[in-house]
């Protein structure tokens, strides 16, 4: 059941990220790269809100998929879903770690953050690999979401927005392109929300934890394990 | 030639002065005998926007609207800029440019005061408009004529609003907090304006935790440090009790009236026009097509990078300080990312590195907010979809990386245009 609900929903989550991009960004691949940024801005206010027109504002409950069973070691608990969740999340990063540096197809998504003009020449199916890209990114976003709804199973339409920042925030922290600095990135993001939380109070959460953010970026201006951008392009 | 042909061909030949007069007519007509008019038409109220605002809740009334708009509106302004457009053409080649750009903004003035003061909706509306202009205009200095992608705008206004809005409530108000008033009340018109100075210089100094970082980076990491700096100042207010926290801080005396919202936009968009044709604005251009080049003709980058931050921080602490004394309340989520998200929205509609762009991005987008108000939710359904289309068929947006030249003195007589 669980494993059908996760399949199902990465597989519509890919065909709404094929859409978007064909809708929303192929057009704007030779404009100003800002101009592709409001329109992704746009498309998740649009969803957002089709999202709330569809649905209604009214929260909903997302069905129990997995029985909880609860472990004691010590005085951790852990419960089997929880254990589910950072092992299944854990898999798909490797996996996409693999993916990004092992194939061709990852080898070709490198080449495009370098030199997105030659590819072309090289004889990279520019089009497959973008929309593939876009499939990946999503399905993977879809996996995130049915997670995060099963550790916090109330479900309302603007539940995506501030995650997706996070998740933006903690990429960027990483460094652009690093699948290792992005799960560094998210996991500094969180561990500094539940320490501030356990430590101080629950309200200094935000300040603290982009305070650090942004310390951290006037020092490595460049994320933890990203590269300056090459001095040629200009993005 | 068909009638309409005629008057389309007629209609530029008129100086945009004489429309302006006409539209002056217009408003004072509407002021003395609007009412009457609305109640010969049978429509409920005063259209306050032109009946946009109706256009979506009752659509029924659009006829009676039109006529109110073609007998209050559209005859007055023709007639008048029909008479005065020969006389209007003969004195204004006399004056000299500054001062016709002078009576241009002074007869424009005359028109939002008598339009604006019928109605405290219409008030509203073309005040907001003046601080989203600002907003606007100021941020395309570093989206645009800088090429970084700041999302801080809504974190610059809020320092600036909540600086001014403590100055002024300290100063001017008895209040539970702060205490009695400590200045009589008849100074505050006249050190309203050093309050918003000051909380623009409040707003730029907590820029330069913005334009440090960047220094060393750009693009997408400082877009990261620049919504950090948003999320950090919103958070710091709601852990702010003495300034009231999440609940907000009120009581600010309305001090930002139309006329001090007007003289306040015109500087600031004079002083960004100014800014972006000098040599600096130069270098700032120089720096965004490419760093290293601009370096190596003695720009200085650092201090570029700097004067751009803090100029469109300085000015969005000033929008932000009109903000709250137009309001009279302020609070937190006023101004997170959807404020600064809107900001952009009207920027890139407008388009980039165009000061005339930024100008009629906001009014247009406002106006449409405006009209799609009626629609509630679906206002959020179309307002992106519009967009993605202006991005789409127009990338660079409006106006982008162009200006409209507004002819103030006709260069030649007007006619003689090679037809």
């Amino acid at each position: 059941m669980f494993l059908l609900t996760l399949v199902v929903t990465m597989l519509l989550t890919a065909v709404i990220g094929v859409l978007v991009e064909r809708v929303a960004y192929r057009p704007l691949r030779d404009a100003p790269r800002a101009s592709a940024a409001i329109t992704g801005l746009m498309v998740g206010i649009f969803l957002e809100t089709a999202n709330l027109a569809l649905l209604g504002a009214s929260r909903k409950t997302f069905p129990t998929l997995l029985e909880d069973t609860v472990y004691r070691l010590g005085g951790v608990i852990l419960t089997n879903v929880k254990v589910m969740i950072v092992g299944l999340a854990l898999l798909l990063m490797w996996a996409l770690h693999l993916l990004v540096q092992k194939t061709k197809l990852g080898m070709a998504m490198r080449a495009m953050s370098v030199d997105y003009a030659i590819l072309p020449l090289m004889g990279v199916p520019v089009n497959t690999v973008i929309v593939l890209t876009f499939a990946l990114g999503s399905a993977l976003a879809g996996a995130a979401g049915v997670l995060f709804s099963m550790a916090y199973p109330v479900l309302e339409p603007y539940m995506g927005l501030l995650i997706g920042w996070k998740a933006f925030v903690a990429a960027i922290l990483g460094g652009r392109g690093s699948i290792p600095g992005a799960v560094l990135g998210g996991f500094i993001l969180g561990f500094i929300e539940i320490f501030v939380a356990a430590l101080f109070v629950s309200t200094l959460r935000d300040l603290i934890a982009y305070s650090v953010v942004l310390l951290i970026l006037t020092y490595r201006p460049y994320g933890l394990f990203g590269e300056p951008y090459s001095a040629r392009l200009r993005l | 030639m068909t009638w309409w042909q005629r008057a389309g061909q007629r209609l530029p030949a008129w100086p945009l002065l004489a429309w302006l007069a006409g539209a002056l007519v217009a408003a004072v007509v509407e002021r003395a005998v609007g009412l009457h008019v609305v109640h010969a038409l049978g429509l409920p109220t005063l259209p306050s926007m032109f009946g946009l605002s109706s256009v979506f809740a009752e659509p029924g009334l659009m006829p009676h609207t039109l006529a109110y708009l073609l007998l209050v509106y559209l005859l007055p302004a023709g007639g008048v800029a029909a008479l005065l457009a020969p006389w209007v053409r003969r004195s204004l080649v006399r004056l000299s440019p500054r001062l016709a750009l002078l009576v241009h903004l002074g007869v424009l003035y005359a028109v939002f005061h008598v339009w604006g003061h019928t109605d405290d909706y219409r008030l509203l509306v073309l005040r907001l408009l003046g601080i989203g202009i600002i907003l606007t205009t100021s941020l395309n200095l570093v989206n645009g004529w800088m090429g970084e992608f700041s999302v801080s705008v809504a974190g610059f206004m809020a320092v600036g609003a909540y600086v001014s809005s403590v100055l002024t409530v300290w100063g001017f108000v008895d209040d539970d907090v702060f205490g009695p008033a400590v200045l009589p009340a008849v100074l505050a018109p006249f050190a309203f304006p050093l309050v918003l100075v000051l909380g623009g210089v409040a707003a730029a100094l907590s820029a330069l935790l913005v334009a440090v970082p960047s220094f060393r980076t750009r693009g997408d990491y400082l877009a990261i440090i620049s919504l950090a700096y948003v999320f950090i100042v919103k958070s710091a207010l709601e852990n702010a009790e003495f300034i009231g926290g999440p609940r907000g801080f009120m009581n600010q005396p309305t001090l930002a009236s139309l006329p001090v919202v007007f003289v306040w936009t015109l500087l600031c968009v004079a002083t960004i026009a100014l800014y972006v044709t000098s040599t600096y604005g130069k270098a700032t251009s120089a720096v965004r097509d490419n760093e290293s080049a601009a370096e190596a003709v003695t720009v200085d980058t650092r201090r570029v990078k700097v004067v751009a931050f803090l100029t469109h921080a300085f000015w969005s602490g000033i929008a932000g300080g009109l903000y709250a004394h137009v309001i009279g309340y302020i609070n937190p989520s006023n101004f997170g990312l959807i404020k600064s998200a809107e900001v952009l929205a009207m920027l890139y509609l407008g388009g980039l590195s165009s000061v005339s762009g930024s100008v009629l991005g906001t009014v247009l987008f406002q106006l449409l907010s405006e009209v799609l108000r009626p629609l509630k939710l679906v206002k959020w359904l179309v307002i992106p979809v519009l967009l993605i289309l202006v991005m789409v068929f127009r990338p660079r947006g409006l106006f982008g990386f162009r200006e409209l030249r507004l002819p103030f003195v006709p260069a030649r007589p007007y006619g003689a245009a090679g037809d």
